[in-house]
């Protein structure tokens, strides 16, 4: 399989502490994983590193061929070929749902307005929210706000999508519905690399599973193992709170 | 029934304590005491037709005096002939904006366009002229409240950019634009605007080449941007500290670079979240127009201070006063509401 992500080595300091420690991970066209750990354990700084909204000081990162170094231009390039979807939704508010799908790609990828507006309610159809499509992101419940911002990602026609703890800030019935989409999106073959708690989600989709503390992978297994065999007692633990 | 409850009402609102009735019966006494005679000196007492001030013989006010200088009040000394210039650069004005208000979003944009990119130049055209037949009106007789307008128009519409990347130089993480923007904002909002207009009225010209000359009234509107940039600056800086760093990382995430993001995402809620006190800028930019007297120029103000010394009509200051206020009052109460109905027509969440 080819690499599509790869980190090597990778190390970064807040200040003087440091959240990740000597990083390797790398992940194939298609293959889905999922990060998991204690809070703190640096694992939504992880996936931020891959779309650069942190910044590493140490190692390699090389996304889809390109290398994340100083180079704006690649960085650019990476991101507007990494989605991403964020705990706090991170909608635009003084734009509509539909808006805030074509902004980008209209502005990012210079499409027309009607091709825009086409993919945005392809996207918003199948996540199931096209009748929002004119609302503002103020008077939907969180559960459809992430889900158009799923759609917002997938706009962009991304290669890889990163969830940071996308169920986090929702009511519990509305996790179901987010992670219906995301199920979807994941047996359409996306990439996708995504941090969360929820363990139904990860035997469902995940091709692989990595636990994260204080800034190590501790452990890296494919899903079943993951689950059926934690070897390292830091995982045990946390396997036991959280199952 | 109805009249029951009202009378109820009305003991529950203001006659609910002791101390309460004092208040309500102490301010119906203060407006019983204030307002007759103020409104017999506006209205009933007042001479409103005349042309001279021996035809205010009733003891109120002399609004013959108003009625009289009434166009040097507006035009300055404008020449008589040529006032059909202004008036027709505001008259499109004021059609553009009725337009404006019935046209649907397609002419809207082109209007825009053409207020803010072609009718500054018509208009800057129509007021000096020297072209197509029009003779020069020289700036010195520019004058009254189209001086006003004039100068606060084009203080505003520079000053609101120039603000805006004050801002975002402020907050830039390039040293350079970041400690270039703090200098110019201290420097700015540390003297007053007397000075600054003294400086560019009268000691600016000093320091240029002899022979080279710019016009009194541009350098005026220079200092009077620069001055409300500063202010303008950190009134959008305020807004720009509210947007929350999680819309930065989503439109960094879509792969929107710096201006981008600013343009589409930051700026419209920033701005949007300080429209008050963007207006509140506005209009102390608009009443700081009088100031302009220190290097000579005569807006409405100047122009009043002007009549009122004038043999034939001394003594009337009062009448020029009030005048002056009522109509800056109206500009400021328009600007006022306006902004509140742009408030509500942004208003995107419940």
């Amino acid at each position: 399989m080819e690499k599509i992500i790869e980190l090597k080595k990778v190390n970064k300091w807040f200040g003087k502490f440091q959240v990740l420690k000597d990083i390797n991970l790398s992940v194939s066209t298609k293959e889905k994983i999922v990060i998991c750990g204690p809070s703190g354990s640096g694992k939504s700084t992880l996936i931020r590193c891959i779309n650069r909204l942190e910044e590493h000081q140490q190692g390699e990162i090389i996304v889809d061929g390109i290398k994340l170094d100083g180079n704006t231009k690649n960085i650019d390039k990476i991101r507007s070929e990494v989605g991403m979807v964020f705990q706090q939704f991170n909608l635009f508010p003084h734009l509509s749902i539909i808006d805030n799908c074509t902004l980008a790609p209209m502005w990012v990828k210079k499409k027309s307005k009607k091709e825009c507006e086409t993919l945005a309610k392809e996207y918003l159809e199948k996540v199931q929210i096209l009748d929002q499509g004119n609302k503002f992101p103020g008077q939907l419940s969180g559960g459809q706000q992430q889900r158009a911002a799923i759609a917002r990602a997938l706009c962009m026609e991304p290669k890889i999508m990163l969830f940071d703890e996308p169920t986090s800030a929702l009511d519990p019935e509305m996790i179901k519905e987010v992670l219906d989409v995301m199920v979807d999106l994941a047996k359409g073959g996306m990439t996708m690399c995504v941090v969360t708690h929820e363990m139904g989600f990860a035997k469902e989709v995940a091709d692989r599973v990595i636990f994260m503390d204080e800034g190590n992978i501790v452990e890296e297994k494919n899903t079943k193992e993951f689950f059926e065999n934690p070897e390292n007692d830091r995982t045990k633990l946390f396997l036991s709170q959280i199952l | 029934m109805m009249k029951n409850l009202n009378l109820l009402w009305f003991k529950e609102k203001f006659f609910s304590t002791p101390l309460n009735a004092f208040l309500t019966i102490s301010i119906i006494y203060l407006g019983f005491i204030t307002i007759p005679p103020l409104a017999n000196w506006i209205f009933f007492d007042a001479t409103f037709i005349g042309s001279k001030k021996s035809d205010c013989v009733s003891g109120g006010a002399c609004w013959v005096f108003v009625n009289v200088w009434f166009e040097r009040f507006i035009y300055g000394l404008y020449p008589a002939e040529e006032i059909w210039r202004i008036n027709l650069a505001f008259g499109i004005l004021a059609a553009s904006i009725l337009v404006y208000n019935f046209a649907n979003q397609k002419i809207r944009k082109y209007i825009l366009i053409f207020l803010f990119g072609v009718f500054p130049f018509i208009s800057l055209f129509l007021f000096h002229g020297g072209a197509l037949g029009l003779p020069v009106v020289d700036t010195r007789e520019w004058g009254g409240l189209f001086l006003t307008l004039v100068i606060s128009v084009f203080a505003i519409i520079f000053c609101f950019p120039l603000g805006i990347i004050l801002a975002m130089g402020r907050r830039s993480t390039l040293p350079v634009f970041k400690y270039f923007s703090i200098g110019f904002i201290e420097f700015w909002r540390g003297v007053p605007l007397i000075t600054v207009l003294f400086m560019a009225g009268v000691m600016f010209p000093l320091f240029l080449p002899a022979g080279s000359n710019l016009d009194k009234l541009i350098r005026v509107i220079i200092a009077i941007t620069l001055f409300e940039a500063a202010y303008m600056a950190e009134v959008v800086r305020g807004g720009l500290q509210a947007i929350t760093r999680g819309q930065y990382d989503a439109a960094k995430s879509l792969g929107m670079g710096y201006w981008k993001s600013h343009f589409f995402i930051i700026l419209p809620q920033a701005l949007k979240i300080v429209i008050p006190g963007i207006t509140n800028t506005f209009i102390a930019l608009f009443k700081d127009t009088p100031l302009v007297f220190v290097v000579g120029l005569l807006e409405i103000l100047g122009m009043i201070n002007l009549a009122k010394t004038n043999p034939n009509w001394l003594g009337l200051a009062t009448e020029g006063y009030v005048f002056a206020a009522f109509v800056y009052w109206a500009f400021c109460f328009w600007m006022s509401r306006y902004s509140l109905k742009l408030e509500n027509r942004l208003k995107t969440s419940n």
